[in-house]
């Protein structure tokens, strides 16, 4: 009987410090674009060293894992305790509230306020994470590739087809296959398209039918592909909604001029090294304005999680100032914290000299983003609009469709999109 | 002698509990063959497989079916609302239905239509290369063994390997490209071009798949006995015939299999042609089972509701095109019967 006791006892013991396990493990899962897995790492593990109860363990997957694999979980009402992710509208009411359990939610409120409508459901006043890094999306150019083709570089309120037929000199010059390329992704030409006055969101807040800026920007687009100014390999090389990054032709040095974000200053740096010299650009204009899109990785909390108070002391931890100050630092990100930004002063941890100035561009090209640009990061039908552009605008790529079609099509798509979701 | 012991004592050892499990079974199995007869028996040895077969194939294809009567995003289907067959009805609603401009869900039609040329296409040409090789592989040659190895590595590697492959190798910067501009040719941007794209896709699934197709056939033209050959030889026929009169009507069950399976596998062309092209360029190597992930699993606002229906009606289609081959395969039997 006593050893009964001793077994039901031992075995008591055991699950206790196995709950005890679990409940000071935190699941972070966290993709790349440049270094910042192995920054966020370095910083998780002195957090460990300060709060040795609690193990936070770093899943890094690839992006796709985040756009594709991420929602399925939290559907099903699973999934990291903690995620960094883009799609975070949309994705809002999977987000844990933090406002009423961190111990200082107005430093929260005035440090990350401004993107707090990006990443929560409309109307409401949650804390559901922060931004890790603020982007904005702009331009890159292979400044070598122009010095040796003697082509001047267009200079301030340069126009997109300034930009283009520079390039295409370039191009000529170099022969490299194509003058340029922007990223197959609808977020990556709404910066452009709102340039040439395109405006998504109607007067009622829905998606408005496609207007006069985005038939613009978008025949441009299709133009320059046909006469093969753009690189056919981003766009027309995939269907459906696919996203594809050009970074690996510029890096490449297979195109003068990039069209992409903020976010590939670090990936840039780390893979040209001193290959070339490279500029950003900001957004080249068009009739309305020379805006780029904002945008930004969020840490988000997910509402999931069975293990509440080591979650908020894991975002307390990411979320302070010298924390957030390094992490921008040794990334190379811009930061999204309202104080580090306004105290200034950052010291970009690297030797190349491009990546400063580079920053520099799109700190000063995110003053001159328009208020139709402004309001997509917090507007939940966004992607509805993104995903037709960019499986439409294909196909009219790929000859298999008029631009008059693709019109009606995108229109109807959207439509779809928010029948379903409604 | 000693050594004969050892191993009967081992195996008697390591066949105990299954003996011991067998006298524990037999009471019930007795009591149960009384009540039921052998034809309980049948359905208890099947009942395991039954079970699998149920929770993995038959009650997924249920909730499947379920899931394409409802809409909206959420997961779980007690959180989606019902809209009856209005997804079908989705699918279906054209103009005109062969030309996929006119439907509604043009992407479905578009990669309905590509599956269909896919289809007809590959696997003639899945069948014939692999009958070549298996007749090539049939004969006396030198390093026959290695060669068989060879024609059936492919079939080891993963589909997405095989996709990624085929893209280093057909990418603008890839190795073909690397060939032709070394030996003075003009490259070509392969998977740019609507044409090449397809016969990529085509190709590569051909490359990937062969071996296993070539190893049916190869086991069905051993069986095919020698003395029927021999006689042929003696009587001077030539090899065309002998081919048309002797090989091919004998091989024709195992080239029957050989056509169902390609055919089952090609109308699920997924993941080398996704790794390879990604659908495109535009929309010319979109297939339905891409069609289904995207617009399930990977579209900005997933529609599995959507996704189910298509995917059901991917299924008829299976399952119309493997009763078509049955029918003719019993329709062949029953004429070399009579033959």
């Amino acid at each position: 009987m006593n050893g009964t006791k001793r077994v039901l006892g031992a075995s008591f013991a055991a699950l206790l410090s196995a709950s005890a396990v679990q409940a000071g493990d935190v699941r972070l899962m966290w993709y790349s674009d440049g270094v910042e897995g192995e920054v966020i790492q370095d910083l998780l593990n002195r957090f460990m060293e300060e709060n040795p109860d609690i193990n936070v363990t770093l899943d890094n997957v690839a992006y796709k894992v985040i756009m594709e694999q991420l929602p399925i979980q939290l559907e099903s009402g699973e999934g990291p305790d903690i995620a960094r992710v883009t799609n975070i509208k949309e994705l809002a009411n999977h987000w844990l509230d933090l406002r009423p359990l961190l111990s200082d939610p107005a430093y929260w409120d005035t440090n990350f306020g401004d993107q707090f409508d990006w990443m929560r459901p409309d109307g409401s006043d949650a804390i559901p994470g922060f931004l890790t890094q603020l982007t904005l999306t702009g331009g890159f150019a292979n400044q070598t590739l122009f010095e040796q083709a003697g082509v001047e570089m267009p200079g301030e309120g340069a126009t997109w087809d300034d930009w283009i037929a520079a390039s295409a000199e370039v191009m000529q010059s170099q022969q490299t296959p194509a003058a340029f390329a922007i990223d197959r992704s609808g977020h990556r030409i709404s910066g452009p398209n709102v340039s040439y006055g395109a405006n998504y969101i109607g007067p009622d807040g829905m998606p408005a039918p496609v207007d006069d800026g985005t038939k613009t920007f978008a025949t441009k687009l299709v133009d320059w592909t046909n006469e093969g100014l753009m690189l056919k390999d981003t766009w027309v090389a995939a269907a459906g909604s696919t996203y594809r990054a050009a970074a690996d032709d510029f890096i490449n040095a297979q195109i003068p001029f990039y069209y992409s974000g903020s976010w590939q200053v670090a990936n840039l740096s780390s893979k040209i090294g001193d290959g070339f010299d490279w500029v950003a650009t900001g957004s080249p204009c068009g009739t309305a304005g020379c805006s780029g899109l904002k945008g930004g990785a969020a840490l988000v909390a997910v509402k999931y999680t069975k293990n509440q108070d080591d979650v908020v002391k894991v975002m307390e931890y990411l979320s302070r100032e010298d924390v957030v100050k390094e992490f921008s630092e040794r990334t190379l990100f811009l930061p999204a914290h309202k104080g580090v930004i306004e105290k200034g002063g950052l010291n970009w941890v690297t030797e190349d000299k491009n990546v400063g100035p580079a920053l520099d561009a799109f700190v000063k090209a995110s003053s001159e983003t328009l208020p139709a640009a402004d309001a997509l990061p917090a507007w939940v039908w966004g992607n509805a609009y993104y995903g037709a552009l960019v499986t439409r605008i294909s196909q009219v790529m790929a000859g298999e469709m008029s631009l008059d079609d693709a019109w009606v099509r995108i229109d109807q798509d959207i439509a779809d999109k928010v029948a379903q979701g409604n | 002698m000693a050594t004969r012991s050892i191993s009967s004592r081992i195996g008697a050892v390591l066949a105990a509990p299954v003996i011991w499990l067998a006298r524990l079974l037999n009471l019930p199995l007795k009591w149960w063959q009384g009540m039921t007869g052998t034809g309980g028996m049948a359905a208890f040895f099947l009942a395991p497989n039954m079970a699998i077969f149920g929770i993995f194939v038959l009650l997924p294809l249920v909730i499947n079916f379920a899931y394409s009567m409802t809409s909206g995003q959420a997961l779980f289907l007690s959180d989606r609302s019902y809209v009856g067959g209005e997804q079908y009805a989705r699918l279906m609603d054209c103009g005109n239905y062969l030309d996929p401009t006119t439907c509604r869900e043009d992407l479905f039609w578009i990669a309905l239509r590509n599956t269909a040329l896919f289809v007809v296409v590959q696997v003639s040409m899945m069948t014939v290369v692999a009958m070549i090789t298996a007749l090539i592989l049939n004969r006396e040659i030198r390093g026959r063994g290695f060669w068989r190895a060879v024609f059936f590595f492919p079939v080891l590697l993963s589909p997405v390997v095989v996709g990624l492959i085929w893209r280093w190798i057909l990418q603008r910067e890839g190795l073909l490209n690397f060939i032709l501009y070394n030996v003075g040719l003009e490259p070509h941007v392969w998977l740019t071009d609507r044409f090449y794209s397809f016969v990529a896709t085509v190709g590569v699934s051909v490359w990937a798949h062969m071996g296993f197709y070539t190893l049916i056939l190869l086991a069905g033209l051993q069986a095919i006995p020698r003395d029927l050959y021999e006689a042929a030889e003696m009587d001077g026929t030539r090899a065309g015939r002998v081919f048309w009169r002797i090989t091919l009507p004998l091989l024709m069950p195992n080239l029957l299999v050989v056509i169902v399976l390609a055919l089952i596998r090609a109308v699920q062309i997924f993941d080398e042609a996704y790794v390879l092209t990604g659908g495109g360029p535009g929309t010319s190597t979109l297939y339905l089972t891409q069609y289904i992930y995207e617009v399930g699993f990977a579209s900005l606002l997933r529609n599995p509701g959507l996704a189910a229906a298509a995917s059901i009606i991917m299924g008829l289609i299976l399952v119309v095109l493997t009763l078509i081959q049955l029918g003719l395969g019993r329709r062949n039997e029953k004429a070399g019967e009579r033959k």
